[in-house]
């Protein structure tokens, strides 16, 4: 990464974008603390980070790309788990755990153990999980990949539920459709740097006053591929 | 090189691997007591019946006092490794807690205790197995638990190094093969340290079950061990130094 440089707002959906391999995860890596970056300086919801990178930590939720639930666990002991992790006590994990199924969608599933469960089920379980501290701010990478449409659009109706309660989300997505569904604001990276930044409607109006396609209206995916070209990026 | 960075987070690790293994408690326990048994009363019946008492008593009994000590080690190895692994690299488990306010250090010190504290399980039992036989003397035998602890401790450190480093399973046997079973031979669990060569001995003495062995056999004989603080600075000092490096080789894994 070089020069790669953003701030969010409290309350808004703030989109990275890029190829694969355009430094996402990395950059999201470096925002919780779990990899140092040569050189700069990152602040997590006020505190400096790596060095308070816990304390920052804390107060954020994250879904990460793969998913990582406990297998030997069941839905609700999954949660009581990770709650844990926060130090919070068992009976305000309980306390929680009837909200964070049912946001889930998963509230007939408490007692089933993870293996049962299906890929959009056991995302919308690792979104309910971020939740279980209550953060002010989510960190999602790739929340939708590999899910089918209607598990996706389940997962943005809860992204969307959580930005209505004023929550500030962050998230790294190569859906195009996505972006321009969810968020405020976005950055398309590059190799490491950012390439352009700014709200969905602005760029594509600021790149396509005229729409590329005469048989429908340009887009974000226009954008995106005028930008970081067509070549595959494997 | 940073010292470890720890919190008592580490204990919520502990207690997630707690929480799984208590799942399948019974089964985990009695696997961890039936393989050591079959060979302690295999190559003791067996074997004992041909060989004269050792150190002032029945063959069997010498070697079921080394079998804590052994069982004791491949617990926490296995645990350290095999269970180690899966959680740190196929479940991403690690991952997982890393994302919440856990430092890696936090995870490694929570594996590193739970590894101990499942190893001192399986070596306590085998003691009360042995007891109930009749092959210890008295209650000195009690000493036998925190150095049974501090065994589990050392070489739950001690596997933590390989899995930190392990690209798979595969791996693993290099180091049971190399070091562990070596071990198993030359530390005094199967026969007397005097029938080793003199020059071998004194090599032999720098392996952290030589310690254990050297601490826990006199106690379940009645005897107070010769050397106490130095074996138990020994194993101490293994485990500190081990924990740092497997800190170190992890950070290495994870957070670069």
């Amino acid at each position: 990464m070089d020069g790669l440089s953003f701030t969010l707002n409290r309350g808004e959906c703030y989109g990275l974008l890029g190829p694969n391999g355009a430094g996402k995860t990395t950059t999201l890596r470096c925002c919780l603390g779990l990899t140092a970056p040569d050189s700069g300086t990152i602040r997590l919801l006020g505190e400096p980070v790596p060095a308070r990178a816990r304390e920052a930590r804390a107060r954020i939720g994250v879904v990460p790309q793969f998913d990582n639930l406990d297998p030997d666990f069941t839905a609700a002991e999954n949660l009581l788990v990770y709650g844990r992790y926060f130090g919070l006590p068992a009976a305000t994990i309980r306390a929680r755990i009837p909200a964070l199924l049912d946001f889930a969608g998963l509230s007939s599933k408490e007692k089933i153990g993870i293996r049962t469960l299906s890929g959009g089920m056991k995302r919308r379980l690792t979104l309910a999980r971020a939740l279980v501290n209550d953060p002010e701010l989510l960190v999602l990478d790739e929340p939708t990949t590999g899910l089918d449409p209607q598990a996706r659009h389940l997962i943005w109706d809860g992204l969307r539920k959580l930005l209505d309660e004023g929550k500030t989300i962050l998230l790294t997505t190569h859906f195009m459709d996505e972006a321009e569904r969810l968020c405020d604001r976005l950055v398309i990276v590059d190799n490491g740097r950012i390439i352009e930044e700014g709200s969905p409607r602005a760029l594509i109006d600021e790149h396509f006053p005229v729409s590329p396609s005469a048989l429908r209206p340009a887009n974000l995916e226009d954008v995106f591929l005028e930008l970081t070209g067509r070549e595959l990026r494997e | 090189m940073r010292f470890p960075d720890l919190s008592l987070r580490a204990l919520a690790v502990w207690r997630r691997n707690f929480l799984v293994w208590r799942k399948l408690a019974l089964p985990s326990l009695l696997g961890n007591l039936a393989d050591p048994m079959i060979y302690l009363f295999g190559l003791g019946y067996g074997l004992g019946g041909l060989l004269p008492q050792i150190e002032g008593v029945s063959y069997i009994a010498f070697l079921a006092a080394g079998t804590v000590c052994a069982s004791t080690m491949n617990a926490a190895s296995f645990e350290a490794l095999y269970s180690g692994f899966s959680r740190m690299h196929v479940q991403r488990t690690w991952e997982a807690i890393m994302n919440a306010p856990v430092s890696l250090d936090d995870v490694l010190a929570g594996e590193c205790l739970w590894a101990a504290a499942k190893a001192s399980l399986s070596g306590v039992a085998i003691l009360a197995v042995i007891w109930a036989l009749g092959y210890v003397a008295g209650p000195l035998a009690l000493w036998a638990l925190p150095a049974i602890f501090l065994t589990g401790l050392c070489f739950a450190a001690l596997g933590l190094i390989i899995t930190a480093v392990s690209p798979s399973y595969d791996f693993f046997m290099y180091y049971f093969t190399l070091f562990i079973t070596p071990m198993v031979l030359l530390c005094g669990v199967f026969f007397p340290v005097d029938q080793l060569p003199p020059f071998v001995q004194t090599a032999a003495a720098w392996l952290p079950l030589w310690h254990s062995v050297a601490l826990i056999r006199p106690v379940i004989f009645g005897q107070l061990p010769t050397d106490i603080l130095l074996h138990i600075g020994a194993l101490t000092a293994i485990t500190v130094v081990a924990f740092w490096i497997a800190v170190v080789l992890a950070r290495h894994r994870f957070l670069k």
